[in-house]
């Protein structure tokens, strides 16, 4: 970008005024069909390609899907995952260059019920969706996103496996692979009987109205789209780890695209991920231990895949999210991607600038040191950006925060996270000292019900919980670890003079709570 | 050439943006005949006035399309056929791709 005289003056001042006669930049004999970027057009020859051979390269480059391993493709319906999928396809076939060689499988969440759909839309949605899967031969699980409010608790414990060095094992597997496999190779249509029971648990299930309307409740209790968006999120991923987990997988494959990615770096940054950039952005993202989420799509630009789509016939099926038919400035990521994109149209590098910044970030300190595993956020399980000393910016934006609020609200110190073991922070904050203290003497009656929520997620969570007029709703599985998380600790705050160390994630104790 | 007075274009619609025209993918159109060739600055307008069903500003922003809808002429990226300054020709297809995360 600091480079933009040079580079973009030309190309401004004179719009591209070549004729439909233009010749494709890399045979130089079809005519072409796109641009891909300025100065470099292509045939649909060629860009077919140049597609496949990127989806393989990133494969290839990364290594970090094994041969035969179950690998799970999480397809939205939408442009970028139906790509992905329709590149897996092509890969498995048998003439395929470069033979992808594991096993996949498909998940589809079907979200209607944050769109108040029906449930004749919605079975409309999920038998379009499932003739889609179908004609791929792949197993597939289609699932309402009611079913997270069945989740266990342990989805958010992320499970830690003892690996070796990555790059020996992946030579391993290779071999191991070549050798066993030449008679019966991978093959997904082998497991038709495995798919056909699969199918069958699968059917649009039976959501019970009521779990369709407590979730509905929860979302209404959620002030604004960004706190909803982000919301959704973080339920959709419990939702497709623990959906791999049970079903075996040890792969996520997701079809997040650059310019996607572009978008939601930016986004981050303004919802205050900013210490969780660089996982949530990376071509793999191991947070969740033992399901390692990959990002295949990362290479390709919205506008090569939906080209590509459309090109070659690849089926999608339109699904309307919470964004669709919103203002622009209706939510921080919708006024984000309607910024990068239309800078794009002026700043054609816009997004690959964007995206090449994001692949030099880097976490600080990854710790796979088990016992003493830094704590991490009870929505996004990344590592917790708030434990930090007093003279960091997150403890100066609590004091300016609370500053600014004394003339309004004098119980906004009930905000500190030392003062909140008071009283639950679910407890809203507007109310006066009377109620917190009341409120602290029935939560000892009480019990469990409530905790201190927001000391257990991230900057970036807890601006989600506080956009919420209430967490009563949210799943069992996150109030019950909640719960759990806040009883452990308390119980290390108890003992905490009888420790030896001052470090007060000893293994001992982690074993006896 | 001038003879030809009308113009039949197909425009089709997809990745979302044919919920702003109530759903509908495929759209047959005859354009009314004017003394210029129509250029797909004119056809927006048109499509603006015509077609569109709700929330203009989702679809056309100023005189262009909306950033991140892609235009194909007759299958090729309009960004090789001159853009807004394309001169229509009679039986094109025109296709809008909006490839925003919603549609």
């Amino acid at each position: 970008m600091c480079q933009v005289d040079e580079e973009y003056n030309g190309l401004l001042e004179s719009p591209v005024a070549s004729s439909a006669t233009k010749k494709c930049n890399k045979c130089k004999e079809t005519t072409a069909a796109l641009v891909l970027k300025p100065g470099e057009s292509l045939c649909r020859g060629c860009f077919k390609e140049h597609f496949v051979h990127k989806f393989r390269a990133m494969l290839g480059k990364n290594r970090i899907i094994f041969p035969g391993e179950k690998v799970l493709l999480a397809v939205s319906g939408g442009s970028s995952s139906c790509a992905m999928l329709n590149q897996v396809q092509e890969g498995l076939g048998q003439n395929a260059h470069k033979k992808l060689r594991f096993k996949p499988g498909i998940v589809y969440i079907d979200e209607g019920c944050l769109l108040g759909q029906s449930t004749e839309k919605r079975q409309k949605t999920m038998a379009q969706i499932n003739s889609l899967f179908k004609m791929t031969g792949f197993p597939h699980h289609i699932i309402p996103l009611e079913m997270v409010l069945n989740l266990p608790p342990s989805v958010l414990e992320p499970v830690h496996l003892a690996t070796d060095d990555p790059a020996g094992s992946y030579k391993e597997a290779v071999d191991h692979f070549m050798q066993s496999s030449p008679v019966h190779s991978v093959d997904p249509r082998v497991d038709r009987s495995e798919l056909s029971a699969l199918t069958d648990a699968t059917n649009p299930q039976l959501i019970a109205e009521a779990q369709t309307q407590t979730l509905q409740e929860l979302f209404s209790r959620v002030k604004t789209l960004t706190a909803k968006e982000d919301l959704l999120h973080t339920l959709r991923r419990h939702l497709l780890v623990s959906t791999a987990r049970t079903e075996g997988y040890s792969k996520l494959m997701l079809g997040e695209n650059c310019t996607r990615l572009a978008v939601k770096l930016l986004a981050n940054i303004a919802l205050g991920r900013g210490a969780q950039l660089a996982v949530d952005t990376a071509f793999c993202d191991p947070r969740y231990g033992d399901i390692v989420a990959v990002k295949p799509m990362r290479d390709y630009t919205a506008k090569e895949i939906s080209l590509y789509n459309y090109m070659w016939n690849v089926p999608y099926v339109f699904i309307p999210s919470l964004e669709t038919k919103t203002a622009d400035k209706s939510s921080i990521q919708r006024l984000t991607e309607s910024f990068v994109v239309k800078l794009q149209v002026d700043f054609p590098s816009t997004v690959s600038t964007i995206y090449r910044t994001g692949e030099k970030l880097q976490t600080a300190s990854v710790t796979e040191d088990i016992e003493r595993a830094p704590l991490k956020c009870l929505f996004c399980m990344c590592t917790l950006d708030t434990a930090l000393g007093e003279t960091s910016a997150f403890q100066a934006t609590l004091i300016s925060e609370q500053l600014s609020n004394v003339g309004t609200t004098p119980m906004q110190a009930s905000l500190r996270p030392d003062t909140q073991t008071k009283c639950g922070a679910p407890c809203d904050q507007q109310d006066g000292e009377e109620h917190c203290q009341a409120q602290a003497v029935c939560c000892s009656h009480k019990g469990g019900d409530s905790m201190n929520l927001e000391s257990l997620l991230c900057y970036s969570c807890q601006q989600t919980v506080k956009d919420m007029t209430s967490v009563e709703f949210l799943p069992q599985y996150i109030m019950s670890e909640a719960q759990r998380r806040n009883r452990r600790s308390q119980i290390r705050h108890e003992i905490s003079e009888f420790l030896l160390t001052e470090d007060g994630d000893s293994p001992s104790i982690k074993a006896d709570s | 050439l001038a003879a030809a007075a009308l113009w039949d274009v197909l425009g089709i619609l997809l990745g979302g943006a044919e919920l702003l025209f109530d759903g509908v993918k495929e759209h047959h159109v005859t354009l009314p005949s004017q003394s210029e060739p129509w250029n797909m600055k004119q056809l927006l307008v048109w499509i603006g006035q015509n077609l569109l069903k709700e929330r203009p500003e989702l679809f056309v922003q100023g005189d262009d399309v909306r950033p991140g809808i892609l235009v194909l002429i007759n299958d090729a990226d309009w960004e090789l056929m001159g853009q807004l300054d394309y001169e229509l020709q009679d039986k094109d297809n025109v296709v809008f791709i909006s490839t925003l995360h919603g549609g």
